[in-house]
């Protein structure tokens, strides 16, 4: 039978399942809250009275099964409730923050995914020589240093001392293209740092494992010469590894992006999700996490149907 | 083959030393090794692990693998010295003058391409035909390796082909440029014997076909005895002898060969039968099992006695190992029990009591992995007398002194050593040992002799007899060796595909008239003698053999 | 200025020509490299980058410098097997140790180290270096040096002991699951999915939102999100054991899962857990500095390197290079602990074969 669809609609089935069991988790986190959220709202030294109305106001008295499919069901329609700190619809506020988000991890990937394979490749094939060396010892290092330690270091040369780039990434709404990738660069070079170095990492394990094969070893007996093993035998089996490695680090690096846009103070979710964090701005809080959560779900989920649709033994069944 | 073209030689290997790196130092693993092999003939190379058979028969093609290096010699190939050739000159040897058939052909097919694809990959690098006529040139030799469906079986990808077939569909690749010499690389280690028949008689036949010269590397003296010409016995990256084949075999100089030769002397006569009215020790009654969906055992039944030894004989896959999971409770069956001594015993070992527990021991196959890598002979041998009979202190040191003394390993000596300083037969009698120790009366034996040299298997095989008189202790033995089963074997048991084909004593199992595919088992066993394979393929012709056998009769 | 670029220029070509006449290959590549970066940086950025490539270079040749007489006098000092040990080591393990060992004093050692206490004012708001403050004050006028000090103690301890909290319950859980398999299995497992379907970072926040910011909290918090983690590997390594043929002999035998756990599993599976340690500590370590930057971890006036970072970070705008350092002795540990990881691992794994 037709082996790779059950096993893609399994997967998926599995990923949505997990979703909805994160979603559980954010929405029962919050209603953990020692007291609840009204007390929390207007402190120790309000009345009875007001928190009773507030409690009305905001709906709590009904039961928390029923409040979290009216939460579940507005956030699959975009509504996320409304801030306890303005008053404005979480979903506005939210909006144009994650496009910025998603502007600023793009752009990071597009530095760091090429980079990444083709200096793990490099990596590979020339192993144990000076450049593999070197690259190992930069990648720990960059792996290392917190992002906001590479962050800093960046503006101090960049744009500090060389005023290349400027060191607060504001970007507007309705900023030029051109103007936006200036300023949204310095953020987008730390990320790419951490996780080219992540990238390069493992493709190079990937890649060696993968030359260790017999079947390598095999086409090398065949008289098959390095670049034609490389292109004809390696890579129709490099790929699955690949595109594993690489969803996975697209998905750490939608969620790192939180340090990186408070050092440049970039305005993103990141960014949203500290600041409400501080404030106890719960609705936002939760909105965010949902985001982070959904969007790391499912780069593992690409990773995973990417690595099936490209295992040659499963597209292939007997 | 004429007088001139036996005397041409094709591979000449001269004072070869190959060095291994380990721990930052470069170690020497062949320490001057000299070869000739002339056109048209297969010499084998043999040895045990660690004898360095591969990596000299990939020196013959002037490959090493990463982390080894040739230091010192030459290897001429047909005039050319192969370590001092370009890169782009022993390439251009590769596949085309020299090919190679590795051990596991699983694993060295690529998963990412058809069979016939990488067939013809040679072919069309080295220029040596089209595609077209290299595809009709593979499906030719596809049905000459007798593949069934040789038109089809190419175009299908690696792991939709059962493993006795990609092997004999990468001898075809080797021929695909009909070279002068190929190097097989034990290609019928992974196989189970009535697989590995066939393919012997696949490589055998073609090799004669096109005159082709051959390195045979196996470890296994029946197989070489029936593929080569010549042997070379190997140890420790040295050699030892060479002869040819029918010289080697008859009357081998040095004495390492003949310890390696040395063909089972120990047998021991049949015991009695027991006595009409005795109830068995253990008895499998009508008991299936199954791995989740699938079934693997269906109504197994057989009696063992006190002090007696049933043999369980079969091919990987055909029950023998679960029907020892299901006795130890391993593994508790979907249907019929287990009883000891005409009781019925819990299913589960969890409901077991812990009598019931000692009672019934076990030996495994690799002793590698039965030992704790991190505890001491002592403390191991010493665990199941504290468990069961609560021994502590001196009175537990002086039972596991006896205990060595017993496996005949010095006490003082190796008390306080850990599994990695012992040799494979030492750890396999420390194994027996902590059997013993828990005081049993029934021993299952998995393959207990497979992984060791002859004459350590059997000092292996000697220590379990005495101990069986001496202690009155029944075996199963799990084997598929039948030179085993004929010196320790009491009662015989044939397994195929989870059921129980044939059983008997063991006299009456050794004649004739066998079951159908006791005959084919038995048959598939290779001999020492080197014209075995050739009497046995005109007595029962291709057809009775390995696969073809199979699938004659479904 | 331009006499020291000349020299600079010079010196690096005849390096390359020595280099490249006595067929010094790596010398000559990584010379090579250098001289290239220096000419593009130096065009793109101006001579004063020369200096900094310069002092980069100096530094780095010093600690390997300390390095290597570190791991001679080592091998010098220590016992036959911890001396064969050294000798594997290359130079990057050295260099971890030495700095962990660093650390481990300034942390053991910190009020004799400290010319101050963590929370004392000693001058002027962000003060600048003088003969009293090595590095001069904080936002407050507490001395920076004295809190990087006291840092040590408090931002490593409190990354250990989650650590080894987040190693107890994964590393116990892991090796449950894999001896017992069937459903404790099943449900460690989908549990642990489900912990791991949220990133830490992100679960962290929402965690920290709702119990509030205490270090006993965040310890809790931090541990409990990277458990999972270890109890994959702890699992997936004590898989292979469990199958062996001596685990199947004493589960026959009888034995109870506490004596299977930790009598015959636990000791085959100490050295890959070690090096996981190792590695968990640099995450877990990554991941508390990043809340305390942050401002939800470890909370003033405690010193901690991430909120010092944090609390200084307004002086970069005028160039000041000073709330780095917390930053860097943030990232020296880790590369340090990193390197040794890398050198366990790559021991062990020589070992197998």
């Amino acid at each position: 039978m037709g082996g790779v669809l059950p096993l893609i609609g399994k997967r998926l089935l599995l990923g949505l399942v997990t979703l909805l069991v994160v979603s559980i988790i954010i929405f029962g986190a919050v209603e953990l809250l020692p007291g609840d959220i009204a007390q929390q709202i207007l402190g120790q030294s309000a009345t009875e009275e007001t928190v009773a109305a507030l409690r009305e106001e905001l709906g709590l008295n009904r039961p928390s099964y029923v409040r979290y499919f009216e939460w579940l069901g507005g956030a699959v329609q975009g509504d996320f409730g409304v801030s306890l700190a303005n008053e404005r619809s979480v979903a506005e506020q939210l909006g144009p923050r994650f496009a910025n988000t998603l502007f600023l991890a793009g752009l990071a990937a597009l530095i760091s995914v090429p980079l990444a394979i083709g200096l793990g490749v490099l990596a590979a094939l020339y192993r144990n020589s000076v450049f593999d060396r070197v690259a190992n010892a930069l990648s720990l290092v960059a792996i290392s240093s917190p992002e906001f330690f590479l962050g800093y270091i960046l503006i101090v040369f960049f744009a500090v001392q060389n005023q290349m780039f400027p060191a607060i990434s504001n970007v507007t709404p309705n900023m030029e293209m051109g103007e936006r990738i200036y300023r949204t660069m310095l953020p987008a070079i730390t990320m790419a740092l951490v996780v080219t170095a992540y990238m390069m990492r493992m493709t190079r394990a990937a890649i060696i494992n993968l030359l260790a094969s017999p079947y390598i070893e095999m086409a090398r007996l065949k008289g098959v010469p390095n670049g034609k093993v490389i292109t004809r035998h390696a890579l129709p089996n490099a790929l699955a590894p690949i595109i594993n490695v690489v969803a996975l680090n697209l998905a750490y690096l939608i969620t790192g992006v939180v340090l990186v846009e408070v050092v440049f103070v970039y305005p993103g979710v990141g960014q949203l999700l500290v600041d409400s964090v501080t404030k106890r701005d719960f609705p936002v809080v939760q909105a965010c996490c949902l985001i982070f959560a959904a969007t790391f779900i499912l780069f593992n989920l690409i990773a995973d149907v990417g690595a099936i649709l490209s295992n040659p033994r499963l597209r292939h069944p007997k | 083959m004429s007088e001139d073209d036996k005397k041409s030689v094709l591979l000449e290997i001269k004072d070869l030393k190959i060095e291994g790196y380990s721990d930052e130092n470069w170690i020497e693993i062949v320490h001057g090794i000299d070869l000739t092999l002339h056109r048209g003939e297969v010499m084998g190379l043999i040895g045990e692990s660690g004898a360095g058979k591969s990596t000299i028969g990939l020196a013959a093609m002037g490959f090493t693998r990463d982390g080894c290096r040739i230091s010192n010699g030459t290897v001429l190939f047909d005039g050319m010295d192969l370590t001092t050739a370009t890169r782009s000159e022993r390439r251009a040897l590769r596949g085309s003058r020299i090919a190679y058939v590795a051990q596991s052909a699983a694993a060295s097919f690529n998963p990412a391409h058809k069979l016939i694809d990488q067939h013809t990959e040679s072919s069309l690098l080295h220029k040596v035909s089209s595609k077209a006529d290299s595809q009709e040139d593979a499906i030719e030799l596809y049905r000459r390796l007798r593949l069934p469906n040789p038109e089809e079986i190419g175009f299908r990808y690696p792991h939709q082909v059962s493993g006795g077939q990609l092997q004999r569909a990468m001898t075809a690749m080797a021929m695909s440029c009909r070279p002068d010499l190929i190097i097989f690389d034990e290609p019928t280690t992974a196989l189970d014997v009535t697989t590995q028949i066939e393919v012997l008689a696949a490589i055998r036949d073609i090799v004669d076909q096109f005159n082709t010269a051959a390195l045979y590397i196996t470890h296994d003296l029946a197989v070489v005895a029936q593929m080569a010409d010549r042997i070379k016995v190997l140890l420790k990256g040295d050699e030892v002898e060479e002869a040819d084949t029918r010289k080697m075999l008859a009357d081998p100089e040095e004495d390492y060969t003949k310890s390696l030769w040395a063909v089972r002397s120990f047998k021991r006569d049949q015991k009695s039968e027991p006595a009409a009215g005795e109830t068995p020790l253990i008895s499998v009654k009508n008991v299936s099992a199954s791995y989740g969906p699938v079934k693997v055992l269906d109504g197994v039944s057989f009696d063992i006695y006190r002090g007696r030894t049933v043999a369980v004989v079969g091919e990987s896959g055909s029950g023998k190992s679960t029907t020892a999971r299901c006795i130890t409770g391993l593994l508790p069956p979907t249907q019929g029990e287990i009883l000891y001594d005409g009781k019925p015993m819990p299913p589960n070992y969890k409901n077991r009591s812990k009598d019931q527990l000692r009672q019934c021991q076990m030996i495994y196959q690799m002793a590698d992995t039965a030992l704790n890598p991190k505890k001491r002979i002592g403390e191991i041998i010493g665990r199941p007398l504290q468990f069961y009979s609560g021994l502590r202190g001196a009175d537990l040191k002086k039972r596991v002194d006896q205990l060595l003394d017993q496996i005949e390993m010095e006490p003082s000596l190796y008390y306080h050593r850990l599994p990695s300083e012992l040799s494979g037969g030492q750890k396999q009698r420390v194994g027996i040992a902590r059997s013993l120790a828990a005081d049993p009366a029934f021993i299952i034996c998995d393959e207990v002799t497979s992984a060791l040299d002859q004459l350590v298997a059997e000092g292996i095989l000697r220590l379990l007899d005495r101990l069986q008189k001496e202690l009155n202790l029944a075996y199963m033995f799990i084997t598929h060796d039948l030179a085993t089963v004929r010196s320790i074997a009491d009662v015989v048991v044939v397994m195929k595909e989870g059921k129980v084909v044939e059983m008997g004593p063991k006299e009456a199992m050794f004649q004739p008239p066998h079951h159908e595919y006791t005959d084919l088992l038995l048959s598939s066993v290779p001999e020492m003698d080197p014209d075995w394979l050739s009497n046995l393929l005109d007595q029962r012709g291709l057809d009775n053999i390995g696969e073809a056998a199979h699938q004659k009769k479904t | 200025m331009l006499t020291f670029v000349i020299i600079y220029y010079a010196f690096l070509i005849v390096a390359c020509c020595v280099a490249g006449y006595y067929k010094y290959r790596t010398a000559l590549l990584l010379l090579f490299t250098l001289l290239c970066i220096s000419m593009i940086s130096g065009l793109l950025f101006g001579a004063d980058v020369l200096v900094n490539i310069t002092i980069c270079v100096a530094l780095l040749a010093a600690a390997a410098g300390l390095s290597y007489s570190f791991r001679e006098s080592l091998i010098q000092v220590l016992p036959p097997e911890g001396a064969k040990l050294m000798r594997t080591a290359p130079l990057t393990a050295a260099f971890g140790l030495l700095v962990i060992i660093a650390y481990i004093i300034a942390a053991v050692f910190a009020p004799v180290i400290a010319p101050f206490g963590e929370a004392e004012v000693v001058g002027s708001s962000f003060a600048p270096p003088d003969d009293l403050m090595l590095l001069g004050g904080d936002q407050l006028g507490r001395d920076l040096f004295s809190r990087l000090i006291y840092g040590a103690r408090n931002t490593v301890g409190i990354a250990l002991m989650t650590t080894a909290i987040a190693f107890t319950v994964g590393t116990i859980g892991g090796l449950v699951a894999a001896q017992m398999g069937g459903w404790v299995d099943q449900v460690l497992g989908r549990i642990v999915d489900t912990l791991m379907a949220i990133p830490q970072l992100i679960f962290a926040l929402l965690l920290l939102t709702i119990v509030g910011t205490s270090v006993l909290n965040l310890t809790l918090v931090i541990a409990l999100l990277y458990s999972p983690l270890i109890f994959r590997l702890a699992r997936a390594v004590a898989t292979n054991i469990v199958v062996m043929d001596y685990m199947e002999a004493a589960r026959v035998r009888g034995e109870s899962t506490w004596y299977l756990i930790s009598r015959e599993v636990l000791p085959n599976i100490t050295a890959p857990l070690a090096a996981e340690f190792g590695l968990r500590f640099c995450f877990v370590f990554l991941a508390i500095s990043a809340l305390s930057f942050l401002g939800l971890g470890i909370q003033p006036p405690t010193a901690d390197w991430g909120s010092m970072v944090r609390e200084n970070a307004t002086l970069i705008s005028f160039g000041e290079i000073t709330p780095l350092i917390p930053a860097a002795a943030i990232a020296l540990l880790t590369v340090a602990v990193n390197f040794v990881v890398d050198w366990m691992l790559h021991i062990s794994s020589g070992l197998k074969e």
